[in-house]
């Protein structure tokens, strides 16, 4: 099967702020992606300009003929003021149908909320609707910014854990940008260090075969910050190929 | 036509006009958290009154593209994450300031300046209805055409651009109406409370709606209400017409917030 989706040399500037510096990427059917970096690295902007939704200054986006994208956001900010069902939710802009939103809500796991009203889920209720209008699509690749900012640790373990799920019921790609690496981790077939630049990439196991991603699992949320000290320090090859030093200190 | 003689009918359907377009665009303003955005919009339309006299050309059309200009500026600012409050106010205030300046040098055109800034609905020509009405078909026209974009882009700009839709776009489409909307309305309530109409009848449907479009509808007949009670209060009582619409749709407000406090309504 064919690339999904293609960066290259892709440059985004935000007025005088080079966001993105010749990023190159590829994700190919049914794999498990996530990138991970510094808070500001441009990661969302990576995101989006792999989605179409930001245009590269220079380099090209290119994204397979027919791409279906499910995206999954942020938590939105859906103003208390406006009334709207789940259900109504999932039918914008274009109606899908009773039948098609009673299955992609079962499929993420809360096929019990589509009379409820957006504004009264909760946070992780409120995912897996996103979830859910993202599966409306039969994506291809399933994109998520950031999807479980604002869950504790428990509710974005069992969201990643329905992704999962999905996954494997659809056969999908993953693409995650992520925090939470040591919840993310394990899925992944590979991970993207960037930092405004791609820092290192590779497939987890190599990531996880230094002693300070060891010390990870044992540490619960202070495992993404050792594994940006990891990733950062270049003293080991089999982790990816790193690029350059890094002036940045994280953690 | 003979009915459109009588200046109370023109009054009433130039009130009932505006109220059926400022509900529903009103909903945009009150789930998108523009009202300050109306409001400098509909400020702006005294220095369009200002420039039309100054230029010769016509009044509608000099607030149209004073307006049109301003509420571009604006949510383009707010797009770029730069509108603080406090420029916002600058450019409300400035603008109206400016017009009021610009309007004292034009008294040789023996222009009633309050008539613009609380509205005269009882001096509503039929040529005024005519383009009230043909507004008022435009914005509605616009609000049908583009409702599910419109309401996606309200929701997430995200989902939108994900779903094929360009929120900016979306976002012209509420600043034209809205210019629109100002443009009409400013006969009927005048420019200092054209935001009051868009924003009062909105907030009152929202305890009662329970999905987008009956909100819409809600507030349009709520603002409708306003409009035709208000007149006939202000004709009972001898009070200006306009501020009487208003103070109307505030009642109706207070009504549905205290019946919901009341009923323990939950606000979902």
């Amino acid at each position: 099967m064919k690339t999904l989706l293609e960066a290259r040399d892709v440059d985004v500037r935000i007025g005088a702020l080079r966001v993105l510096d010749r990023v190159n990427f590829r994700l190919e059917p049914g794999e498990i992606v996530t990138i991970v970096g510094p808070n500001g690295s441009g990661k969302s902007t990576f995101l989006r300009t792999l989605i179409g939704a930001h245009q590269p200054t220079s380099g090209t986006v290119t994204r397979a003929d027919g791409l279906r994208i499910g995206y999954i956001p942020q938590k939105l900010q859906i103003d208390s003021t406006l009334p709207i069902t789940v259900a109504r939710f999932l039918n914008l802009p274009s109606r899908v149908g009773a039948t098609k939103v009673r299955e992609a809500l079962a499929q993420a796991g809360v096929g019990d909320l589509a009379q409820r009203p957006m504004v009264g889920l909760s946070g992780g209720q409120f995912q897996r609707v996103l979830l859910a209008r993202a599966l409306l699509a039969s994506p291809d690749v399933l994109v998520l910014d950031e999807a479980t900012q604002g869950l504790d640790q428990t509710g974005s373990a069992s969201f990643y854990r329905q992704i999962e799920e999905v996954r494997q019921t659809l056969g999908c790609a993953v693409l995650m940008v992520s925090h939470e690496l040591h919840v993310v981790m394990a899925a992944s077939d590979r991970v993207i260090c960037l930092n405004g630049h791609v820092c290192c990439e590779g497939a987890p196991e190599h990531v996880a075969s230094a002693p300070e991603y060891r010390a990870l699992f044992g540490t619960g949320t202070q495992g993404a910050l050792a594994l940006y000290r990891h990733d950062h320090d270049h003293a080991h090859d089999e982790a990816g190929n790193c690029v350059h030093d890094h002036q940045e200190a994280h953690g | 036509m003979s009915y459109l003689d009588d200046f109370l009918v023109r009054a009433a359907l130039a009130g009932i006009g505006v109220a059926l377009a400022a509900g529903p665009l009103g909903c945009f303003v009150v789930w998108r958290r523009m009202a300050y955005i109306g409001d400098a919009t509909a400020h702006a339309a005294i220095l369009g009154v200002a420039l039309a006299l100054a230029l010769s050309i016509s009044v509608s059309a000099g607030i149209m593209v004073v307006c049109l200009l301003m509420a571009t500026a604006v949510s383009g600012m707010s797009g770029r994450g730069l509108s603080g409050d406090a420029l916002l106010g600058v450019m409300a205030h400035g603008t109206l300031a400016f017009g009021l300046v610009g309007v004292s040098f034009l008294q040789g055109n023996r222009i009633d300046l309050n008539s613009y800034l609380f509205g005269d609905i009882l001096a509503v020509s039929p040529t005024d209805l005519g383009v009230i009405w043909g507004g008022v078909l435009i914005i509605l026209g616009l609000l049908w055409w583009r409702w599910s974009a419109l309401l996606t882009s309200t929701m997430s700009e995200d989902l939108a651009f994900a779903a094929g839709i360009n929120p900016r776009r979306e976002q012209f489409v509420l600043t034209v109406a809205l210019a629109l909307v100002v443009a009409v309305a400013i006969k009927v309530v005048g420019a200092l409370l054209i935001a009051a109409l868009l924003i009062i009848p909105a907030a009152t449907a929202r305890s009662l709606a329970r999905s987008p479009e009956t909100m819409a509808v809600l507030a349009a007949l709520i603002g409708a209400a306003s409009a035709l009670g208000g007149l006939g209060a202000a004709f009972a009582f001898d009070t200006p017409t306009g501020p009487t619409i208003v103070s109307l749709a505030a009642v109706f407000f207070t009504v549905s917030a205290m019946t919901r406090l009341v009923w323990g309504v939950r606000g979902t």
